[in-house]
């Protein structure tokens, strides 16, 4: 855009709204986030089991960063995300965004949904199939008060920067599109209100390994671009590796590690992401460290006592079934960054026998 | 702010057509299919002139329908000068189907649009609802599910007395149950779909998502249901009118007359089935293009 924005439209959403707490200012802040679906309630009284899908996590996004979050289907990514989204209520916690806490009051979630947005797993089912992808990227400017007509424009612009020809593109329907042209249309949408901070769950996981590099490489130049903050929800560790600054570790609804992703990748303190690691398929016949993963996550109706990994861990003891570990840093002397992980190998005096000496 | 270009445009995204023009809507390509449709087609043609032919009934009909004469009576089908022959009180066929088409297709539409518009507002409202405000709306459903549709029918009627208003009152009654509930399931399913989500997550509220998104892809299927009980209604309001409980004599309406030529079954079965005949056309036509409607709205992926 190289017009000056007219008058009524000084508040756009094409101006991204502007740094509030400066850069060291976690952009979003999340603590104690906890969701709790209370089982469907019966006519006659009583509940079936509460599910707790997301139990008391608690992390940073930092400015400009790329935050993975990892953790096998059912683990409360999907949760997490639209608890940060504001599409679900948390039962507990607070989520702060750039040194403001997110309210319920209508003014305030609405400058809040401006700067964060979303783009979904999948392509097909998040575009609305009656609309073109022109009228589909126009509808968030729309909402915060755009006339149709500049939006359209915006739109235009976005599937440019995205990489497809608006001239050819912008009128087409959503099935007259590949899943990889849709997902770009996905992204289109979710920068046109130029958010601060975009949310992807999965964006890539439906897509071909061909097409899910080139999206991939097109987040990246987009963060860049655009100046944004990335929380990058996946399950494939490789993918996760290949984008993230930082990776956070889920296991039923827990945050289990958390660090830079140098770190974690070259060593994980937390038995359940040594075993994420191992499982990758991988095709060098690279030597394996920790065991594979086995069996399903238990049910989150029902979880483990004590530490909710210790029924699938290979270092599982007796204290792992009683004690809850917390999320602490890791000690060990040549990791300078933070390295947070939820296990009691790692915890001084914690009772386990592979625990290092209480100081 | 500088976009950046489409540097590494993707194979992928080539092999999509050249044509550079406009690509058809969706509703262009419903009728694009309806139309290479034969069945659907020829139907609608037999309903289309069918409505012609009841619209313009004075004009096409060759007597009064109410006017007849005994010494002329159940005259049968090709006798000259009564195309269709007369019926019990000697009154010409043909002019008394022509009229009695008339109510017949009043009676068939006017319950079901109104029903429409009642049970899908509701039912939309309690799928995008869901909570409480879908509880109260789907359990009051229920209660009039837990009678027959017919005994419904002809309970409302009886209670109300005989007419065709009252027939009309009950009819629609009786269709805006299964309404709301296609338009709550239909609604229920968008509703859970991303983009929905993503309206949400843009900080739409609920009005300009319902009208945005959430009309354009239920109303299809909702209609496609309605348009399938167009036939239940005039079978249902035929029979109304055959138990004495719809419209009155002298009208004519095509329930109404099989009531009153069923005594000439035996001497006379053909005339006596035609007005059962135009309700069995009407009705399968009805019925196949609702069919041939349906067909041709699933969006392929």
């Amino acid at each position: 855009m190289t017009d000056p924005l007219p008058a009524p439209l000084a508040e756009s959403p094409l101006q991204p709204l502007p740094d509030v707490g400066g850069p060291a200012q976690a952009l979003l802040s999340v603590s104690g986030l906890t969701k709790t679906f209370a089982g469907r309630g019966k006519l006659f009284g009583g509940r079936a089991g509460a599910v707790q899908a997301v139990s008391a996590v608690s992390f940073d996004v930092r400015k400009g960063e790329t935050l993975g979050i990892v953790g096998e289907s059912g683990c409360g990514k999907s949760t997490a995300s639209k608890l940060i989204m504001g599409l679900l209520e948390p039962t507990a916690g607070e989520i702060v965004f750039d040194g403001e806490a997110l309210g319920r009051d209508a003014a305030g979630l609405r400058r809040y949904r401006r700067q964060v947005q979303m783009v979904f797993q999948d392509s097909f089912s998040s575009l609305n199939p009656r609309l073109t992808i022109e009228e589909s990227i126009a509808f968030p400017p729309m909402v915060h008060g755009m006339a149709r007509k500049a939006a359209i424009g915006i739109a235009r612009d976005m599937l440019a920067a995205v990489g497809l020809q608006p001239a050819q593109y912008a009128t087409r329907f959503p099935h007259e599109l590949s899943g990889g042209q849709r997902q770009r249309v996905n992204i289109a949408r979710a920068l046109a209100l130029r958010p601060r901070l975009v949310v992807l769950d999965e964006p890539v996981s439906a897509l071909d390994k061909s097409v899910e590099a080139q999206v991939l490489n097109l987040l990246m130049d987009l963060k860049a671009e655009f100046g944004l903050t990335y929380i990058f929800i996946s399950h494939d560790l490789n993918v996760v590796q290949y984008i993230s600054d930082r990776v956070l570790v889920m296991y039923l609804g827990r945050v289990v590690e958390l660090g830079a992703a140098e770190a974690i990748f070259a060593g994980a303190a937390h038995p359940y992401t040594s075993a994420l690691l191992a499982s990758r398929p991988s095709v060098a016949g690279r030597s394996r460290e920790a065991p594979p993963l086995v069996g399903d996550p238990p049910s989150p109706v029902n979880p483990p006592s004590g530490c909710a990994f210790h029924p699938r861990c290979v270092f599982s003891e007796a204290v792992c079934a009683t004690t809850r570990p917390a999320l602490l840093p890791v000690a060990v002397p040549d990791r300078q960054a933070e390295h947070l992980a939820a296990c009691l190998i790692n915890q001084p005096g914690s009772g386990h026998s592979r625990a290092p000496k209480a100081a | 702010m500088t976009l950046i270009a489409a540097k590494d445009t993707p194979a992928t995204d080539t092999r999509a057509p050249e044509k550079a023009e406009r690509p058809q809507g969706y509703w262009h390509g419903v009728a694009k299919r309806v139309l290479r449709d034969k069945a659907t087609m020829f139907c609608l043609l037999v309903l289309l002139l069918m409505f012609l032919a009841i619209v313009f009934a004075p004009l096409i009909a060759p007597y009064d329908p109410y006017v007849g004469s005994i010494a002329r009576r159940l005259k049968p089908v090709g006798t000259p000068g009564y195309l269709l022959g007369t019926d019990e009180l000697g009154r010409d066929m043909l002019t008394r189907l022509l009229y009695g088409g008339r109510l017949s297709w009043f009676i068939g539409i006017m319950p079901v649009a109104i029903a429409f518009v009642i049970g899908s507002s509701l039912g939309i409202i309690a799928g995008f609802a869901g909570g409480w405000l879908n509880m109260l709306i789907m359990r009051a459903t229920d209660v009039f599910y837990a009678f027959p549709s017919v005994l419904l029918a002809v309970a409302v009627s009886g209670a109300l007395g005989p007419g065709i208003f009252n027939a009309i009152l009950a009819l629609t009654l009786v269709f805006i149950p299964p309404l709301i509930r296609i338009s709550e399931s239909t609604t229920a399913g968008v509703r859970a779909l991303d983009y929905v989500e993503a309206a949400r997550a843009t900080g739409a509220g609920p009005f300009t998502i319902i009208r945005v998104h959430v009309l354009p892809n239920v109303m299809g299927p909702i209609f496609v249901y309605a348009t399938g009980l167009i036939s239940v209604a005039m079978i249902l309001g035929a029979g109304l009118s055959f138990l004495g409980l719809g419209t009155r004599p002298p009208e004519a309406e095509w329930g109404l007359m099989l009531n009153t030529l069923r005594t000439s079954l035996y001497n006379k079965p053909l005339l006596a089935m035609l007005p059962g005949i135009c309700i069995f056309v009407t009705s399968i036509c009805f019925n196949m293009v609702s069919d041939g409607l349906r067909g041709a709205m699933e969006v392929k992926n």
